[in-house]
Formats: structure tokens, sequence, C-alpha cells
């Protein structure tokens, strides 16, 4: 029996800043080689702690105190830095929330495409340029000559998204980590930007990790959802089952705080101190 | 009670670069009505409530408030009427001054509007409201940054109600905010225009937030109106193709076998 791609293991994390507050509790979640998992919560609830923990980009300020995140079996937390950078560099992708910031203003879409081709794969400028350009076709850029050619500001928040995308997946990554990639976009887009990610993910059978707080796009997009509230895991399975049959009853109350255009007599329900209660309660807070 | 409160026609507003960004948008509010201005960015949304409020100039169309003619109106004349106009903005972080306690915060607008005549009446007052807004009396001698983002929000509409307005602009007040902390602070505001009679223009991207507390709703688009009706109308049977493509856009808490995959709510791409 092969290890699964990516395992989490009890892991907990401390803010040093905040007398040790906890910020992950004992979270362990699997993932599957081209399996896609939602990764959600409000905020304060660690989701992009995990993210950032797996992407090796933790703040000085968290401390990990125990647990292993294993990559194909083997721990990211006890490997030697050097490998660590590695592993990660060459396997384990990020999609960032904004676009806008997460590109280099000063610098053109090519040479921010082709720098990890040039020194991860010891591609040639040429050949970096070439497989550059598929890339942005594969993403549908329809000019990808002009797009390489433009900084940043250039072009719109969504085409901005799509070289984030194609540079998410340049390495043929085994993991992409997507840090709410569509909170910054219109809604029209969003729905381009996650049909695209799903092609790409099939396309390469790379494993995503969508972390996102609305529930509507874990349903259309993933195969798996975990719920985290304040670090720890409150409820995690197939996203049909979760959805549809709710077994936690904060899970139950997240779905109804939502509005639905669709049901104008639900959603907007506060969810009930008691469930906030019942969930400090159950994971010891005071 | 169908009396209307504002009546903006032929609103157009061009920035200085002579870009015009509203052209013609016709807009009408009753006493007691919540409208939905919906649209994506570039829509036009914000400027349009901005121009409501005279927050910019138009530079076509006449705005009616309360039967009186606004367009062009002096600042120096406008000011009376400032208080029964009011705006909750997106970002309280951005609209509450952080030097100054909750209490300074609620406090001064009373004062500068002449409502409260002594201290007691004020402090009388904002304790009230802080207590409708479901805010602890702690809060009063914080700063907004030793706030969570839901209980600055409702400061934020604590300082607008207690002018006790007639007219309440609010521009995506939730867009920032968790959906347990959005469910509160929308079904507060609700219950709010309720008591108060309040109209209210309600600038959103989220349709479903639309839907859950407006009555009435305007969808934008390229700085004109794309369609205007009744919300129960309008989302069940939307008359214009972007409407029904704004809706099919959004991904629903339910899985939806080939969403995704449809053409559905997706113009063509980039």
């Amino acid at each position: 029996m092969t290890a699964p791609l990516l395992s989490i293991e009890n892991l907990n994390a401390i803010s040093t800043r905040e007398n040790g507050a906890p910020i992950l509790r004992d979270v362990s979640l699997t993932l599957e080689r081209g399996e896609v998992l939602g990764l959600v919560g409000e905020s304060g609830a660690g989701k992009s702690t995990i993210a950032k923990a797996l992407l090796g980009i933790l703040p000085r300020t968290v401390q990990v105190t125990g647990g292993a995140i294993r990559f194909e079996g083997r721990d990211l937390m006890t490997m030697p830095s050097r490998a660590l950078r590695d592993l990660i560099g060459t396997h384990i992708a990020l999609i960032p929330q904004d676009p806008q910031t997460a590109l280099n203003p000063g610098r053109r879409i090519e040479a921010q495409l082709t720098d990890a081709l040039r020194l991860r794969r010891g591609l040639s400028s040429k050949e970096a340029r070439a497989r550059a350009l598929k890339l942005l076709q594969e993403v549908h850029i329809r000019d990808p000559e002009r797009v390489l050619r433009a900084y940043p500001h250039e072009l719109s928040g969504g085409m901005r998204q799509r070289v984030l995308i194609a540079s998410a997946f340049a390495l043929e990554p085994k993991l992409v980590v997507a840090d709410e990639p569509t909170t910054a976009l219109d809604v029209t887009v969003q729905k381009q930007i996650l049909r695209l990610i799903r092609d790409m993910q099939r396309t390469h059978g790379t494993a995503v990790i969508f972390v996102t707080h609305d529930l509507g796009v874990v349903a259309q997009t993933c195969d798996s959802v975990t719920l985290l509230y304040a670090g720890k895991v409150i409820e995690a399975g197939r996203t049909a089952d979760v959805l549809t049959a709710p077994r936690h009853a904060y899970t139950k109350a997240l779905l109804a705080a939502g509005p639905r255009y669709d049901r104008p007599d639900s959603g907007l329900e506060p969810v009930p101190p008691s469930v906030f209660e019942a969930l400090r309660a159950e994971i010891g807070l005071g | 009670m169908n009396e209307t409160l504002i009546d903006a026609t032929g609103i157009e507003v061009t920035y200085g670069n002579g870009i015009k960004v509203l052209h013609g948008v016709d807009v009408s509010i009753c006493r007691g009505e919540t409208v939905g201005i919906v649209g994506e960015s570039g829509s036009g949304k914000t400027t349009l409530g901005r121009a409501l409020l005279r927050l910019v100039d138009v530079s076509a169309g006449s705005i009616r408030f309360d039967g009186r003619d606004i367009t062009r109106l002096p600042e120096g004349e406008m000011r009376p009427l400032r208080r029964r106009i009011q705006m909750i903005f997106q970002d309280p972080m951005a609209s509450l001054n952080p030097r100054h306690t909750i209490r300074r915060i609620l406090s001064e607008p009373l004062k500068l509007h002449g409502l409260a005549k002594t201290a007691a009446e004020t402090e009388a007052r904002v304790a009230k409201m802080l207590e409708r807004v479901s805010l602890p009396a702690v809060c009063l001698d914080r700063n907004p940054h030793e706030l969570s983002g839901g209980q600055r929000q409702r400061v934020g509409i604590a300082r607008a109600a207690l002018l006790e307005p007639d007219f309440v602009l609010a521009d995506e007040i939730v867009s920032g905010l968790d959906v347990s902390t959005q469910a509160q602070v929308l079904k507060l505001l609700k219950g709010l225009s309720a008591d108060l009679g309040l109209s209210m223009a309600f600038i959103s991207h989220d349709l479903s937030v639309i839907r859950a507390v407006c009555d009435r709703v305007y969808v934008m688009r390229f700085g004109k109106i794309e369609e205007e009706g009744a919300c129960a109308e309008v989302f069940a049977n939307p008359r214009s193709a972007y409407t029904r493509l704004l809706l099919d856009a959004i991904p629903l808490p339910e899985i939806t076998p080939g969403w995704l995959d449809s053409k559905a709510g997706v113009e063509d791409a980039a």
C-alpha cells in the first residue's frame, strides 16, 4: 500500500506572540493523488496556517509544537531545510488570493514565468520561453506573445489570475494550494477561473487544496471537505455527504447563515450563540 | 405608504479625465423601502450611490430628495439635509477614526447636529443605541482596532442610525465579513430599518445578499441600469440576459452536476 500524497497527522501549532495561544489543535487530514479538497472555515479557523505550513512559509510567530505533515511519506517537519525547500519548490505550488500583489510589478510576465523553469528544471531561456507560451495557451490566454511582454499592471485581474495559474502548474507539481483564488474577482470571472483550475487539475492529475470560506465554491469544485473552527477539525468527509447531511451543529448553522438567491426565505440565520458555546466547550475553550 | 423619498432621473457622472461612468440612470426610492443596487466592478454602482448623496457632482440629470431638487444645491444648503442622509461604509476600519473611542465616535455627530442638548442626554441615547445593535457597554471606552470586524460594522450602523436619518446608503458593508457575522449584521440592519422606517440603498456585488435584504433591485452594467424590479420578480424571472448570467455564475452550496461545465454564467472568455 503506497502512502497517500499528503497526510497531516495531529498537527499542533501555537502563536508565540499571544502567550502561546493554540492556532492548530490536533489537525489531521489526508489527500490522495489527484484529489481536490476544500479547506473551509471562517477567519481564525486556521485554514491559512495549514496552507502556509504546506508551503513552508509559516511566519516566525507561529510555532509547530507537534504532529507531522507527510508528503509521499516524508515528514516535512523534520526534513533538513535545503531538502525541504527543494521538495516544496518542485512539488507544491500556490495560487495566491490576490492577483494584484502576487506578481512583481517591475518585471515582465516572461521573466516571472520562466524563473522557476530555468532554475529548477534547468531549461535554457529559449526553452523556458517556449514552455511559458504553451502554459499561457493552456490557461486560454489568446495573445500569449503579448502577455509575455506585458507588465502585470497592463493585464486585467482575471488575466493576472490566469498567469498565476499557469505559473503554479509550470513545474508539474503534485499538489497545488489555491488560497481563496477567486475572492477578489467578479462572480462571472470567478466561474471561469474555477473551471480553469479544475481543467488544469484534471489534465495534469494534480491534487488541489482549495482554501476558501465559500461553501458554494466547495460544492462545485471539491471531492472532499474539511471544516475548521478555532484550529480544530469540526467536520470532514465527502463533499456530497457533508453538504447534504452535515453531522455537526456548526456545519448546519453555517449552511443556514449564508443567504441564497434561490431561497429567499432561508438563509440569514445567525449562528445561534448556543452552537458557539457548544463548540468552545468541545474544543476546550473557556 | 408609497411616497417617494429620492427620485433621480437621467443621472450622468463624468470624472475629471472626461470618462463618463454613468449614462443616464433613473433611480427612485420610496419611504421605508430598501433598494438593492447590484453590479460587477466598474458597473458604476458606487458612483451612483455617491451621486445620490451629492458626494460627486452630476454632469446631467436631477436628484430630488423629499420633494426638493438637490442636484446643484450649494454645500451650505445641503448641510441641514446631511443629517437626514447617512452612509455606512465598506471598511469600518477606514471610516472610524482610529484615535477616537467608540463613545466619541458615536456622541460627536449627535452634538454636531444638535440632536442632544446635554451630556447626559447624549450618553443616554448612545447607550440605548449600543444596546439596540447588541454591543456591550465596555466597547464605549475602546478604540476601533480593539473591536472585531463585525463589531466595528455595528458601530458604523449605530453611528448612522443615531442621527435618525430618512435615508441610509450602505455600500458593500458585509463583503469583508465572515458568513456568520454577515448574517448578524444584515439581520440587525433589516430590523433597524423596519423600526425606524428607513429608506435604504444597499449596494453590493452579491446577489444573494441583495435578495435577502432588499424589496427592489437595480442591476447595473457599464454605467446603465440593465434591469429593475421587485426582487421576487427579478430573481425568479429575470428579463435581462445579463441578470440571468450573474445568477448562473453564483455557485450554490449544493452539488449541481455540470454547473462548472455549463456555459451559463460565463461571458466570452478573456
